[in-house]
């Protein structure tokens, strides 16, 4: 706990005592509550764009929906500022929830040309409309005031600013240092691996969305007290650009990188607007160029951003704490012998366009049984685990699991019913450690959410996911890479790693694409090993794999396809003399 | 006369009507409540000027298409290439020396310490050469040319090519300084970067053009009336312009070699290499023409409209709006896109002015849903 809280705590006494510093210019401090203000909005383009992947210039209309909530509440209808956060809060969520349920449906770039989009609109909103002051905006907004101390001065404001940066900030790295968190990680790396563990993608999108719009929307009623005005300006287009280029220069990825960004950016922007025009004859916004030129310089040269480059210059290493893996996760229910068979597919198909990749495919996986799936590339061995898993839509056929027929649900009911799988190209979000790519596997198993967590309420449930995922990475044997980075690890560790990830579903079934592949010899025996033992503790497997050794050691039963057709079933020993397949691997005999 | 809409930072004259029509009464604030009523005149001009409007959009949108093509780079900075090619052209014309062929040269400059910096364990005489001409020469060349010719009383054509020249040039070594270095780079850092310079290029704008706006020599000052419409010289050349660089666009890519190794490159840079296309010259082929639709662009419209150091961004992201809509592949598809925007423009201008930015913005947004639910993201990119 002190080991988490100690920087903070030192950090928060520093910034309370510079307005105490005898002779502090008070103009130092109007650039402090700048940056303070600047760093709420940089905070949640963090969680948003940094750690979410979801590129947002948009973030300054937010700013503009809190200030003009306190703005029209307290001028207008004379209601206490205190109030009005609330309902600034309010509104920007909630109009973070309406332009987000649109927003997040987007993909790829059309998500940030979205955002620009309905900045710039909103902005011509706020410009336009009677209620709002149109260009001139409103004026006269109420001081925040407690009890008869008015926050008049940039000195006594600070300290609600700041206040409400540290405790953003907490919240946020709570959030991140969560079940609800590693959901939001790993949605940069694109939404298949997180949904085939259950994750609702777009609720954990629409989320980091919604908080994203709420801290804008805390620093605009802070911007609209401490002016106490409130025009379009500073709620524009550019604005937006400008807050996306503070989280990318402190370092998108990381919370403490926005309070660092803001002040390298406020302050720089200080200096620029005041020797500028000295160098240049001067006619304004002449630190835009500087600003455009640096920023493409800096996504050239250093797109992580200072704050991780500054936290690796440090001389000692965050501390990690191992879990204890004494605490457990409570089992799955297991039907006792439930009759047929675990998995039936059931003539399933898959076009697409005019290509069938699975032409009516049929077999079955018994309930203690490893079953390989093998053929030549292109034979249609991953599309057949992409449509058992709801990855893809069946075009015909049912697929059933323990008589319940789960063709085109999506991938996290699959996942619910305790159908767990690896992929063929690795799936693992590169810069999340071991522990915690692994916990993802355990995300239904927790039930923390988000508020909880920021709130840390979550510390129970949290440490039962950790404890059963440090179990799991022992299981496979890479407990000494337990707090390495996902991506550090060689690819055959990482395929490991993604193994101990299914076997945190605490799965039935376990659907293994291409496991051996990178594995050294000691290594596939070591996997052959642990599937065995999976095996003879009730788990069935279903593996695609190209290593005929590995798989005719292994398997109970192969089903070999060829061009999306089954063509053979059966022992090891009877497909290695089966003619067909013979034929598909090396070709007629001439 | 124009229709005139206030606007934050100055006022943003909008490409309505032809310039000879005083239809003010249509959007003057002052007189917001007796709104006049629509009849088939009026309808006509307001089509007629949503096209003409809209021939820029498909314009802009054609090249935005071209670029993100090719180098998957969404070109924000496309609307300061249609303000650059304006502004130089109109300061050409009342006889000064415009600021961008100075920028010209100073970006050759950058362009070929970087070739060098980039070539440095393999520099040779040849190499040195060639960069040196396309870096340092050109530029200086064309800047010595305009320098001759500025305040000369040179013809508009004249005038045309070199501003077209500067913007060219411009165009040409802002892909090497800012985006051939991130050219494996996600979509994302793209447009970022993509951001930055056109916060640059709109700043070194505002340096070299002053906040005042300024208007064009016309290219004709030839009309002629259909029925109750009037067609200038100037919307016919904008409709001609149009029609040609679509079709020919169309063209290069569906047909020529030339033109199918750039969209090689769009698809798949590492494969394009391997079978032997040289990506970065796709790159620069691509700035090339975006450079030059956009400058042609601003030449087109500044007879017509007042224009200001910051009016292209706005111009520009309304050639996005139809480049979206024509899902950023489609060249036919953008180009009716971006009449339908030009349209839609024409009339919220007519019946809500105030909220005519709002509601083509907004336009957009039901577009990108449609068109994230017809292609959903297959799988993640690598970042």
């Amino acid at each position: 706990m002190t080991q988490r809280l100690l920087p903070i705590s030192i950090f928060a006494a520093l910034m309370a005592v510079i307005p105490l510093i005898p002779g502090m210019p008070p103009f130092w401090i109007v650039l402090l509550n700048n940056i303070g203000l600047a760093a709420l909005v940089a905070m949640g383009l963090v969680l948003l764009t940094g750690v979410g992947g979801l590129t947002s210039f948009g973030q300054a209309a937010f700013c503009g929906f809190g200030a003009y909530t306190t703005a029209v509440l307290t001028t207008a209808y004379g209601m206490s500022p205190w109030l009005t956060l609330p309902l600034s809060l309010l509104v920007s969520g909630g109009a973070a929830v309406l332009l987000g349920l649109v927003t997040v449906r987007l993909s790829g770039h059309y998500l940030p040309l979205g955002t620009i989009a309905w900045g710039i609109g909103l902005f011509y909103l706020f410009s336009k409309l009677e209620f709002l002051g149109r260009n001139d905006g409103i004026t006269g907004i109420p001081p925040l005031a407690i009890g008869t101390l008015k926050m008049l001065d940039a000195g006594t404001i600070y300290y609600a600013i700041w206040v409400a940066v540290l405790i953003s900030a907490l919240l946020s790295m709570n959030l991140l240092d969560s079940r609800t968190g590693r959901a939001i990680r790993a949605l940069r790396r694109g939404h298949v691996a997180a949904e085939a563990f259950g994750v609702q993608t777009p609720r954990a999108k629409l989320l980091v969305f919604i908080y994203a719009a709420m801290l804008a929307g805390l620093s605009g009623w802070l911007y609209a007290h401490f002016q106490r005005a409130a025009n379009p300006t500073p709620f524009g287009a550019h604005a937006g650009i400008e807050y996306l280029f503070i989280a990318v220069v402190g370092g998108a990825g990381y919370v403490w990188g926005a309070v660092l960004g803001a002040g390298i950016v406020v302050i720089l922007k200080e200096i620029l607007q005041s020797y500028l025009p000295l160098l240049f004859r001067g006619e304004g916004q002449l630190e835009t160029i500087v600003f455009g030129i640096l920023l493409v310089l800096l996504l050239q040269l250093a797109p992580t951003g200072v704050w991780p480059w500054l936290m690796g210059r440090l001389p000692f290493k965050p501390f990690r704490k191992r879990p204890d893996t004494s605490l457990a996760l409570a089992a799955r229910d297991r039907p006792a012998a439930a009759p047929g068979a675990l998995l039936k597919i059931d003539h399933a198909r898959k076009q697409f366009g005019g290509v069938i990749a699975v032409n009516d495919v049929s077999f079955e996986v018994q309930a203690r049984e490893i079953v390989a799936l093998i053929g030549p590339n292109g034979a249609g061995k991953s599309t057949t685990f992409n449509l058992i898993t709801g990855v893809l839509t069946a075009s015909g056929g049912t697929i059933s699991v323990n008589g319940r027929n789960i063709d085109n649900a999506p991938p996290q009911e699959v996942a619910k019913l305790g159908i767990a799988r690896t992929f063929q190209h690795v799936k693992l979000v590169p810069d999340m450690s071991v522990l915690e790519n692994v916990a993802i596997g355990a995300h239904l198993r927790g039930h923390a959410g988000a508020i909880s967590s920021m709130l840390r309420l979550d510390r129970t449930d949290e440490a039962k996911l950790l404890a059963e995922a440090a179990r799991q990475i022992e299981r496979v044997g890479l407990s000494d890479q337990i707090d390495q980075l996902a991506g550090s690890l060689s690819l055959g560790q990482q395929r490991i790693v993604e193994i101990a990830r299914a076997l945190c579903v605490d799965p039935i079934l376990l659907l293994l694409d291409e496991p051996a592949a990178g594995l050294r010899h000691m290594e596939k025996q070591r996997l052959a090993a642990l599937l065995r033992t999976l095996r003879d503790g009730g788990m069935s497997v279903l593996l695609v794999e190209h290593d005929m050794g590995f798989v005719m050691d292994l398997a109970d039963r192969i089903v070999v396809l060829d061009f999306g057709t089954k063509i053979a079933e059966g022992t090891p020993g009877a497909i290695k003399t089966n003619p067909d397949v013979i034929k598909a691997y090396l070709g007629a005999v001439a | 006369m124009l229709c005139t809409i206030p606007n934050i930072g100055g006022s943003f004259q909008l490409l309505l009507f032809d310039g000879q029509r005083p239809l003010k009464a249509t959007t003057d604030p002052t007189r917001e409540g007796e709104r006049p009523v629509l009849n088939t005149t009026i309808m006509l001009f307001l089509v007629q000027d949503g096209i003409t409007s809209g021939a820029i959009y498909a314009l802009l949108g054609l090249a935005l298409v071209l670029v993100f093509a090719v180098t998957r780079v969404i070109l924000i900075p496309q609307g300061e290439f249609v303000t650059f090619g304006a502004l130089t052209y109109a300061t050409l014309s009342t006889g000064n020396m415009p600021g961008t062929a100075w920028l010209a040269v100073v970006m050759g400059v950058v362009a070929f310490g970087l070739d060098l910096f980039a070539g440095r364990r393999a520099l040779h005489l040849r190499g040195i050469g060639r960069a040196l001409a396309v870096n340092i020469l050109l530029p200086v060349a064309i800047y010595a040319l305009t320098f001759w010719l500025a305040g000369k009383n040179t013809p508009i054509a004249v005038n045309i090519a070199l501003s077209l020249l500067i913007v060219a040039a411009i165009g040409l070594f802002l892909y090497r300084i800012v985006f051939q270095p991130l050219a494996h780079t996600s979509v994302l850092v793209l447009l970022i970067a993509s951001v930055g310079a056109h916060l640059a290029l709109q700043g070194l704008g505002l340096v070299f053009f002053g906040a005042e706006g300024q208007r064009g020599p016309a290219i004709s000052d030839a009309a002629f009336t259909v029925g109750a419409l009037r067609f200038t010289g100037q919307s016919i050349a904008v409709y001609a312009i149009t029609i040609a660089f679509i079709v020919g666009l169309w063209l290069f890519f569906g047909l020529t070699l030339y033109g199918k190794a750039l969209r090689a490159t769009a698809v798949n840079r590492l494969g394009a290499r391997l079978v032997g296309i040289r990506t970065t010259l796709s790159g620069q082929i691509a700035f090339l023409l975006a450079s030059v639709i956009g400058a042609l662009s601003g030449i087109l419209i500044v007879p017509i409209t007042t224009l200001y150091y910051d009016t292209g961004f706005l111009i520009g992201l309304k050639g996005f709006i139809a480049a979206i809509i024509g899902g950023l592949v489609s060249y036919p598809l953008t180009a009716v896109a971006a009449l339908v925007v030009g349209t839609v423009e024409a009339f919220s201008s007519f019946y809500a002015s105030n909220f005519k930015e709002v509601i083509v913005f907004t336009l957009i947004l039901p577009v990108l849903v449609l068109r994230s639910l017809a292609a959903p993201e297959v799988e993640e990119e690598k970042d």
